[in-house]
């Protein structure tokens, strides 16, 4: 009953009122304005900082005005861009895509310019760092976005707390405990033996990097799913395995309560990218300032959570244009200016070595040269890992939901019969 | 044509003034004109005024609900490419659905243990501000106050009651000796402190509504009562709950439709508000799987589908409540 196609409604409402400037049932106006300008528009969500970009742009061209449509969140931003892409209609000239959900758009990919053929030529692949072209690549080589930041992973840890658990404690000694998986599992059973309390926040929190940093996903490249085959059942028993043992605090990310246990030092480590920084300290509050540290390390080498590209939907009117304004925006210069806006962590090459990146610190842990470590992080990661259409809804509706019933006591094997199946459901 | 004009008509049978003092250039046929129009003004012009109601449930109502059943005969994901038509496959597959029967069972559930006490709490409260209290407009208001609150501020003081390791219930409930219920993980745990929610915020709107019925009763009757020596309960059950039947159904029926379409509540007391409703679907409603299944699977064939069975549960469900509560609160004998 609350699902129609836009487009339909649309066509009625207009011939009711057909009357009326016929121009108005076009999508998005009719692409220039009265003066001859070239209209665009841009749709972002959260904060992308381009405010001040986007003035600068209309200045440097005349000819152009761009109108930018900002949602808050990026959940209800991707459902409106994927009910717009079935009506055929209603889109912005450029819209913005969060990595969570760029395996449904990639699996969409015919509704979107390649940005080879329409964008800029100058445009090329090394602009940005390679994972983060080869995640928004097809198979046949089209480039569906160009990207805008990242954020790549590092470990937070609770300097204070590992101190009283006899672990060492300095952003250079932790490295050792951080450098695989097996020890920092390791590590964890030392912490929960001395202190009684656990090691990291939630099951998925740490799957989820695990699993990005495998070879292959939860699909191959022929969009076979292979989660049966490939090292999900490990990384699966390994992180179990881990609860079992104490180490999970059991608080599910973004809960309050999850909020709630960052006061309550009911964990001593997180999976940290770059923008949870702000989350941690806001969540900890100024009585946890100092105690919360960020090393250069990350189990198992690097890792990526997050960040976002720019498209240009085929059922735009501009989209040259639509595309030459991506391709500025996310210049390295351009990138920069948002990161200092706003704080998006780029994620162009040139941009992670301008000194105004590198010589970011961050107070509240404890003068950390956070730029330079996370421009250190993002080189770290090894691949981008191929994404099959229903990747990101096996990852969020499947296999974490399986995690946190196993943290409410459901046993390990029966929550890994829930995942096969759920996911079979899901890729069917 | 001039005694046309001035025929007479209501009351005080005072002429009425001629329509236009120079009529002395309106011709025979001018007039015929006018005349029909009036006819037609008179007979179509009430259905015109309503004609905006009927338009706009026509666009926003019923095409949305003759479209979904299209939809629902279709393989639609949300932006493909192609949506292949397959005939009764969504309805077979979602029968099947072993998903949709749990989300059934759990709104079924949360349904009677919202609706049933929210109903008869409602009918006694509002009995409450019937009687002569003090500041009674006060109390009138003060349970309406639920219902004007944000539903997202709700949701963060009831996350925070029913927290599974720092909500204040269990903390209150460790601290008389009883042991932490984990509100999340247990399904019938969970089913209470999403009914709660709802009861909270729905309780008082609904007992408004019965007090206001309560206030149309007669008072004669009462008194006739008394006089013939009727206690308070007996009045109450022989007189008050025959007379309110009307709004009782009302009541019933709009909380069925409401507490069949559970959605709010359960989405934001999951912790992260996922659309899974709990790590096991243990508490996931209807609702909240036809929302996933079309806005984060984006099957929205298969969304259409539910919609539909939804309905029809609904309407069922509607119908026995309705046929229930006028046999109940009839008048004794029928």
């Amino acid at each position: 009953m609350r699902y129609r196609r836009a487009g339909l409604a649309k066509v009625l409402a207009c011939t009711a009122v057909l009357a009326a400037a016929a121009t108005a049932c076009g999508s998005g106006g009719s692409g220039t304005s009265p003066d001859g300008k070239v209209e665009l528009t841009i749709a972002t969500f959260n904060e992308f900082g381009y405010e001040d970009l986007l003035k600068e742009y209309e200045a440097a061209n005349p000819n152009v005005k761009v109108t930018q449509r900002k949602t808050g969140q990026a959940a209800p931003h991707h459902q409106n861009l994927f009910t717009k892409l079935g009506a055929g209609s209603g889109l912005a000239d450029v819209e913005a895509i969060e990595e969570g959900f760029l395996s449904q758009v990639m699996a969409k990919s015919g509704q979107f310019e390649n940005l080879k053929d329409i964008g800029p030529k100058d445009v090329k692949d090394d602009r940005w760092l390679k994972w983060k072209v080869d995640a928004v690549t097809t198979k046949d080589g089209k480039l569906v976005g160009y990207g805008t930041d990242i954020g790549p992973l590092a470990m937070c840890y609770r300097k204070d707390l590992f101190e009283a658990a006899g672990l060492p404690s300095d952003p250079e000694g932790v490295k050792a405990l951080f450098a695989t998986w097996d020890s920092y599992f390791e590590a964890g059973d030392k912490y929960v033996a001395a202190t009684q309390k656990p090691w990291f926040d939630s099951a998925a929190q740490i799957f989820n990097p695990m699993h990005n940093q495998a070879k292959v996903g939860y699909y191959d490249k022929d969009d076979k799913l292979v989660i049966e085959t490939n090292d999900d059942k490990k990384i699966f028993d390994q992180v179990t395995g881990a609860v079992a043992r104490g180490q999970s605090a059991k608080l599910a990310a973004w809960s309050k309560e999850w909020e709630k246990g960052f006061k309550e030092s009911a964990f001593a480590t997180k999976t940290c990218p770059s923008w949870m920084l702000g989350v941690i300290a806001g969540n900890a509050g100024d009585a946890h300032k100092g105690k919360w540290a960020v090393t250069a390390a990350f189990p198992g080498g690097g890792g990526n959570w997050g960040g976002s590209y720019l498209t240009v939907p085929k059922q735009g009117k501009n989209k040259a244009e639509a595309a030459k304004l991506a391709a500025w925006l996310t210049a390295p210069e351009q990138q920069i200016k948002a990161f200092k806006a706003k704080g998006p962590f780029p994620s162009q090459t040139e941009a992670l070595t301008s000194p105004e990146l590198l010589d970011q610190v961050n107070e509240y842990f404890g003068g950390e040269k956070v730029g330079l470590l996370f421009a250190e992080q993002a080189k770290k990661v090894a691949q981008a890992q191929y994404k099959g259409p229903k990747d990101g809804e096996i990852q969020d509706n499947v296999v974490s939901p399986a995690l946190t019933s196993v943290e409410q006591g459901t046993s390990p094997a029966d929550a890994w019969k829930t995942v096969i199946e759920g996911a079979q459901k899901a890729a069917k | 044509m001039t005694t046309e004009l001035t025929v007479t008509r209501g009351r005080g049978a005072e002429p009425r003034p001629p329509r236009r003092d120079d009529n002395d250039d309106i011709g025979p046929e001018k007039l015929g004109w006018r005349h029909r129009l009036t006819h037609l003004d008179v007979k179509f012009s009430p259905y015109l005024y309503i004609a905006p109601f009927f338009v706009l449930f026509a666009l926003v109502g019923l095409f949305p609900l003759v479209y979904t059943a299209y939809v629902s005969l279709f393989d639609w994901e949300l932006g493909a490419d192609e949506t292949p038509f397959v005939g009764i496959d969504n309805y077979t597959t979602l029968l099947a659905d072993s998903q949709f029967w749990n989300a059934m069972v759990n709104t079924l559930s949360i349904f009677a243990i919202s609706t049933i006490p929210q109903v008869i709490i409602a009918v006694l409260l509002a009995a409450l501000l019937n009687t002569a209290l003090r500041g009674r407009t006060g109390w009138r208001m003060g349970v309406l106050l639920p219902y004007v609150a944000s539903l997202v501020a709700l949701t963060i003081i009831f996350g925070d009651l029913f927290g599974v390791q720092y909500g204040t219930i269990n903390d209150v409930l460790e601290a008389i000796g009883f042991g932490r219920i984990d509100w999340q993980a247990d399904r019938w745990w969970s089913h209470i402190a999403i009914a709660t929610m709802v009861n909270w915020r729905w309780t008082g709107y609904n007992a408004l509504i019965v007090l206001a019925a309560m206030q149309a009763i007669p008072r004669d009757v009462y008194e006739a009562a008394w006089v013939d020596g009727a206690s308070k309960v007996r009045q109450f059950i022989s007189i008050t709950l025959p007379m309110l039947r009307p709004t009782l159904i009302f009541v019933i029926v709009t909380s069925t439709i409401g507490g069949l379409q559970i959605f709010t509540e359960p989405l934001l007391f999951s912790p992260s508000a996922g659309t899974s409703g709990g790590a096991t679907n243990q508490y996931q409603t209807v609702v909240l799987y036809m929302y996933e299944s079309g806005f984060r699977s984006l099957n929205l064939g298969y969304a259409s589908a539910m919609a539909w069975v939804l309905f029809l549960v609904i309407i069922v469900i509607a119908g026995i409540n309705f046929l229930l509560t006028r046999r109940l609160a009839s008048s004794g004998e029928a």
